[in-house]
């Protein structure tokens, strides 16, 4: 076991590495500059600022610059936000961004599962339609449809939470359930088809027939085992409640850093980009890392073989 | 248990019509209503994405001046005249915008699966296949493209290359499709793999090949035809995820480029007018949840139908 995340870990880095050079590559093939502004900057200023900034040396020297720096941890300059290093943005942003997603992830798991096990314990009875109304619901509403119809609701209309900022707690609420809603739809599938699927068990027939409570076999023997496969679909929801948290960001004026991201690359903010990216990718890839791990460690069939 | 010693009346086999596979499975789509819902829904949407431009009121571009300046320069709420769904505030009519937009959908939906298909069988069959080293190769660069956040890699592509002409072609959108199948195939390309190291293993493939046929044939007519049906669903339910992924991009204004607008974009333009004019975003998102709701309901009857392991239940 050791062994293998050992190889895992290691795996991670020539993934970001690849990432990072398909990023830098990608940027620099783009046509257009960090300076291009409405004003046409003179060419011995332009030249003066590559220079600074190492943008006239050969791509391959620049992509080995970055990545130097980068081992340090120094993310570089900004090129939009002068008076800051991308350091000191990702640092203004990443606890908020990072908050955000915990809080929406806990929601969709909170809601999700119970939801989930009660619509596959009342099977074609009334939870069973809730469940299912819920979840077609939000696996067809985009996340932004979703934020605009939260912000009518209780912005506009009931005027219960503010429309946007990050001020306290009632500024979360909101964001939060955006960002969420699409994952507890998919938690909730998720689990209702793996509970109807542990049901018919022949363990669950057993365990009946020997006289265990209803309750005991629910929750000794279905949801603990019904729960294995949903842990795999977590990672990836996680990931994309860290990465997918722009369009929230951007909609209701939270401080992380994703709303970074898209101006970024319109401005060819090279140090922000590339800081995020790798960020996002090595995020994306320690979740990853993670569930594989906890889908070994409690499923005891996977950890003896 | 007498019943059982006694003689058989007619031949077992005679109980049930035999079936084929795919018989099997549609006769199973068939009894599934919200599969079938979907069904309906996405044929709708196949219309309306074919014929739209026909039978569209206006031209998604024409602007009804006039009646917008007589309204005091805003938007035409639904049910004005001549308007059925309304318009924006620069006189285009809702309902032609929202039938173009069907056709980006549509177009979304088959482009990018193409996509999909043309990367991940191929890599999927090849790993699957050969085995040992190129198999390793190709799983580790699957694993790469996991890494990669999708929507980001999908954002960078966009803007990297919108000045250049494969960014033009299509008002901008062929891009974008093309950017959504490269972060897509990995699903499918895992999914072929696994279907072809179990098939392999199985006795037919190892008759066909004692008998000699060929590799290719082998692929061909027999590993690929038999481990096609999750491939299928992981193709449907491709479809919603596409056009989601089409709509948010739109919606943050990559992608399609003015005047034509998707949906998603028609959603961020009518979001200016919620207060007074809901409808302009009402109606964009009424037409992306119900394709949503749709491709997702028939890949799901797909999967119940296709899924060997149900046969016989129920």
């Amino acid at each position: 076991m050791i062994s293998y995340i050992g190889r895992r870990v290691l795996w991670i880095l020539p993934v970001l590495f690849v990432v990072s050079v398909l990023t830098f590559a990608l940027m620099h093939a783009a046509p257009g500059g960090p300076w291009d502004r409405e004003k046409k900057v003179p060419a011995a200023t332009l030249a003066a600022l590559n220079a600074k900034y190492g943008l006239d040396e050969p791509i391959y020297i620049q992509y080995v610059n970055w990545a130097t720096k980068m081992l340090v941890l120094d993310l570089g300059p900004s090129f939009k936000y002068r008076d800051r290093t991308v350091n000191e943005i990702v640092a203004s942003g990443i606890w908020t961004t990072v908050q955000l997603g915990i809080m929406a992830f806990t929601l969709a798991v909170v809601i999700g599962i119970p939801l989930g096990v009660l619509g596959a314990l009342g099977h074609n009875k009334w939870p069973d339609y809730l469940t299912t109304s819920i979840s077609i619901i939000g696996i067809a509403t985009p996340t932004f449809v979703l934020a605009i119809m939260l912000v009518i609701i209780f912005s506009l209309w009931l005027g219960w939470f503010p429309t946007g900022g990050w001020k306290g707690p009632e500024y979360w609420v909101l964001p939060t359930i955006a960002l969420a809603g699409f994952s507890i739809a998919q938690i909730a599938r998720y689990t209702r088809a793996s509970m109807l699927e542990v049901t018919r068990k022949d363990y669950i027939r057993t365990a009946l027939s020997k006289g265990v409570g209803n309750r005991a076999v629910v929750r000794r023997h279905m949801i603990r085992n019904a729960l294995i496969p949903v842990v795999t679909i977590l990672g990836p929801i996680l990931a994309f409640m860290v990465t997918g948290s722009f369009i929230i960001e951007t909609f209701f004026s939270v401080p992380g850093i994703g709303r970074y991201y898209v101006t970024a690359i319109e401005q060819r903010d090279y140090g922000v980009i590339m800081a995020m990216t790798v960020l996002y990718a090595a995020v994306v890839a320690v979740l990853n890392l993670v569930v594989d791990v906890l889908y070994a460690y409690i499923d005891p069939r996977i950890r003896v073989s | 248990m007498a019943s059982q010693t006694r003689a058989l009346e007619a031949p077992v086999t005679a109980a049930r019509p035999s079936a084929s596979l795919w018989s099997d499975a549609f006769s199973r789509l068939r009894r599934n209503k919200l599969a079938m819902v979907g069904l309906g829904l996405v044929i709708l949407l196949l219309l309306a994405a074919i014929v739209g431009p026909f039978i569209a009121p206006y031209p998604y571009d024409q602007q009804d001046i006039k009646a917008v300046l007589a309204n005091g320069g805003e938007p035409l709420p639904p049910r004005s005249e001549g308007h059925v769904l309304g318009t924006d505030s620069l006189g285009r009519d809702l309902l032609s915008r929202l039938l173009d937009g069907a056709r980006i959908s549509v177009t979304v939906a088959l482009v990018v699966q193409i996509v999909v298909l043309l990367i991940g069988v191929p890599v999927g069959a090849i790993a699957g296949w050969f085995a040992g080293r190129a198999d390793n190769i190709l799983m580790r660069i699957t694993d790469i493209m996991y890494a990669f956040p999708d929507l980001l890699f999908i954002i960078i592509l966009s803007v990297t290359f919108r000045e250049t002409p494969i960014g033009q072609a299509m008002d901008g959108l062929l891009l974008v499709f093309v950017a959504i199948g490269l972060t897509s195939w990995v699903t499918v390309a895992r999914l072929v793999r696994g279907q072809l190291l179990s098939l392999k293993e199985t006795e037919f493939v190892e008759a066909a090949r004692a008998v000699g046929v060929s590799d290719r044939n082998i692929v061909t007519r027999h590993l690929l035809p038999n481990g096609i049906s999750p491939v299928i669903v992981a193709v449907t339910l491709g479809i919603p995820a596409a056009i989601l992924a089409e709509a948010t991009l739109a919606y943050i204004g990559i992608g399609v480029q003015a005047p034509r607008a998707s949906w998603g974009s028609l959603v961020a333009d009518g979001y200016k007018y919620i207060r007074s004019y809901p409808h302009l975003v009402f109606f964009p998102a009424l037409f992306i949840a119900l394709a949503l709701a749709s491709f997702t309901f028939l890949g799901d009857g797909l999967r119940d139908a296709l899924d060997p392991k149900l046969k016989g239940k129920q």
